[in-house]
C-alpha cells in the first residue's frame, strides 16, 4: 500500500517539477551548475571504472577463448558489444546511482530539514521546479556524454589489458571492435542512459524532498534513494532491452 | 492587517489548532506565545501558506489567501518576509547572494541596483562588509541578522519571525528583538513573532496572543500579561519556582 502511495506522490512531484521556471536566466545558471556538480564531477570515477571494466572484460574474454575455431578478433568484438550494450550504460548508471543519488537526496533532504525549502516556498518560489528540474535536465543531458566517454575508455582499457599482457595485438583488437558494428547499439545505449539518468535524479530528489526529521533521516533518505534508484535501473533495463533489442 | 478566521488544523487525526480567530495589526509587533507543542509554528505555517488549514481562512489586507490560486498567492508571498527558527539561509550561497536571492528571482533590477539594495539591507542589520562570507562562517546571531536582511530585501508588507531568539544568548536576543521592532515601526509593516521567550514578549510585544491546547486562549498587551490572573498564563509566565516567588512577593507588596 505504501509503495502505491509513494508512486502516486512521486508522480505528483514530477507534475510540479515540470512547471515553468520562475526566471529562465536563473534556471539556465542552475542548469550549468548542476551539469558541473552531477556530470563533470563524476568524470574521474567514470573514467576509473571504465578503464578497469574494459580491461577485465577483455581479459576474461581472452581467458575463455579456448576453441581454435573462434577467430582472434572475437575478443575485441565481445569487449565492444558488452561495453556498449550493457556495461557502460548499466554498470556506470548503477555507480552514478550511488554517487549522484546519495548526493542529490542528502542535499535536498538537508535543505528540507533546515527549512531552506520552506524559505523558498514562502518567498513564492516553486521549490521543486527550482531545485529538481535543473538536476534532472542536467543529468539527462550530460549522462549520455559520460556514457560515450565511458565506452571509449572501456575500449582503451580492453586494448591496454590485451596488449600489455600480450594476449592479442592492436591490429586484431581493432578489427574486433570494428566487426559487425551496428550504430543502433549506440542509440540503444544512449536511450537506456537517458532513462536511467531521469530515474536516478528524480527518485533521489523524491526521497530528499520528502525527508522528515533530522540528520539521521537525511542519511536514511539517501540510502533509500540509492537502493530505489538501483532497483528502478535494473527493472527499466530489463523492459528497455525487451522493447528495443527484441 | 492579517486576519485569521476560524482556522483549524489536524495531522493524522490529531487536532493541533482549534477554531482560531485573531487579527494582527499593521505597524505593530504582534506576538504569538505559548508552550512548546501548542501549535504556534503550525499556526504560523498556516498563515504563510506552508500548511493548508482544514477549516477557516487567512486574509491579507482583505485578500483571502487560503482560497487564492497559485499565481495570486505568489503575489502575496512576495509581500512576505520570513525569519525561520534556524535562519534557513542557503548554505551554498554567500551572505550577499542570500540577501540578493529574492531580488534576483522577482525583480528586474540591474546587478548594481541589486548590490546597492543588498548593501543597504546588510548595513541595516549592522553586517556591512560581510558580503562574501558563507552562512557556515557566521555566528548564530549573525545568521539571524542575515535572515532578517533577506526578509526585508523586497520591502515586505508582512514580516514573520519564528522563534527569532532560539539558540541565542540574552544579549544577542535583545539585539535581534530591537531590530525586529525598529524594522516594524520604520517600514510600518505587520510583524508576527512566534516565541516562548518572555524577555522578547516584555521587550517588544505590542499585541500578544497566547495559544493553549491549540486555542486562542488569551489576548492582550505586554502590561496586561504581567497582571493577568489567567491560570494558564500564570503557569507559563511564572513557570520557575524563582519567578513564582517573585510574583508572590509582588502580590504581598501590593497588599
Amino acid at each position: 500500500m505504501r509503495i502505491i502511495r509513494n508512486i502516486g506522490k512521486y508522480m505528483i512531484m514530477l507534475w510540479i517539477v515540470f512547471s515553468r521556471p520562475e526566471k529562465w536566466r536563473v534556471f539556465r545558471e542552475r542548469l550549468f551548475q548542476e551539469i558541473h556538480f552531477i556530470g563533470i564531477n563524476s568524470i574521474p570515477i567514470v573514467a576509473l571504472m571504465s578503464v578497469f571494466m574494459g580491461g577485465v572484460i577483455a581479459l576474461q574474454t581472452a581467458s575463455n577463448m579456448t576453441s581454435p575455431w573462434l577467430p582472434a578478433y572475437t575478443i575485441g568484438y565481445i569487449t565492444r558489444s558488452s561495453t556498449i550494450l550493457e556495461f557502460s550504460p548499466t554498470m556506470i548508471s548503477l555507480i552514478l546511482a550511488g554517487k549522484v543519488g546519495s548526493n542529490v537526496a542528502s542535499e535536498i533532504g538537508t535543505m528540507k530539514t533546515t527549512e531552506q525549502i520552506d524559505a523558498l516556498e514562502v518567498m513564492g518560489v516553486n521549490s521543486l521546479t527550482f531545485l529538481v528540474l535543473p538536476k534532472i535536465l542536467g543529468a539527462v543531458l550530460f549522462f549520455p556524454v559520460l556514457i560515450i566517454f565511458s565506452i571509449g575508455l572501456s575500449l582503451v582499457g580492453g586494448w591496454l589489458a590485451l596488449v600489455l599482457s600480450e594476449l592479442s595485438s592492436t591490429e586484431i583488437y581493432v578489427i574486433g571492435i570494428r566487426s559487425f558494428f551496428l550504430p543502433g547499439d549506440i542509440v540503444y545505449a544512449l536511450v537506456k542512459t537517458v532513462v536511467f539518468a531521469f530515474l536516478i535524479v528524480s527518485i533521489s530528489s523524491f526521497y530528499g524532498y520528502y525527508t522528515k526529521g533530522g540528520a539521521l533521516d537525511v542519511g536514511k533518505s539517501a540510502t533509500k534513494a540509492v537502493v530505489s534508484a538501483s532497483v528502478a535501473i535494473l527493472i527499466a533495463n530489463f523492459f528497455l532491452t525487451q522493447m528495443i533489442l527484441l | 492587517m492579517i486576519e485569521v478566521v476560524n482556522v483549524s488544523k489536524s495531522f493524522n487525526g490529531v487536532q493541533v489548532l482549534h477554531d482560531i480567530s485573531t487579527s494582527f495589526e499593521k505597524g505593530k509587533v504582534n506576538m504569538v506565545i505559548g508552550q512548546s507543542g501548542e501549535g504556534k509554528s503550525v499556526l504560523a505555517k498556516c498563515i504563510v501558506g506552508l500548511h493548508a488549514p482544514d477549516k477557516g481562512y487567512i486574509s491579507y489586507g482583505g485578500r483571502n489567501f487560503t482560497e487564492m490560486n497559485r499565481r495570486d498567492r505568489k503575489t502575496i508571498r512576495q509581500e512576505i518576509g520570513m525569519l525561520f527558527q534556524g535562519s534557513a539561509l542557503f548554505d551554498s550561497m554567500t551572505v550577499a547572494e542570500n540577501v540578493m536571492f529574492p531580488l534576483t528571482m522577482f525583480t528586474k533590477m540591474t546587478k548594481k541596483e541589486k548590490l546597492d539594495r543588498v548593501n543597504f539591507c546588510l548595513d541595516r542589520v549592522n553586517l556591512d562588509g560581510k558580503n562574501s562570507l558563507y552562512p557556515a562562517e557566521c555566528s548564530g546571531g549573525m545568521q539571524k541578522r542575515i535572515a532578517i536582511a533577506r526578509a526585508i530585501a523586497m520591502n515586505p508588507q508582512y514580516l514573520f519571525c519564528d522563534e527569532p531568539n532560539s539558540g541565542l544568548d540574552p544579549k544577542t536576543s535583545i539585539v535581534i528583538d530591537n531590530l525586529i521592532r525598529e524594522i516594524t515601526y520604520e517600514y510600518d509593516i505587520t510583524t508576527v513573532v512566534i516565541t516562548h521567550d518572555m524577555n522578547s514578549v516584555i521587550e517588544i510585544g505590542d499585541n500578544i496572543m497566547f495559544i493553549h491546547e491549540g486555542r486562542n486562549w488569551w489576548h492582550g498587551d505586554r502590561k496586561s500579561i504581567i497582571t493577568t490572573e489567567n491560570p494558564e498564563i500564570l503557569d507559563f509566565v511564572y513557570a520557575s519556582d524563582f519567578m513564582k516567588e517573585i510574583r508572590a512577593s509582588m502580590q504581598e507588596k501590593r497588599l
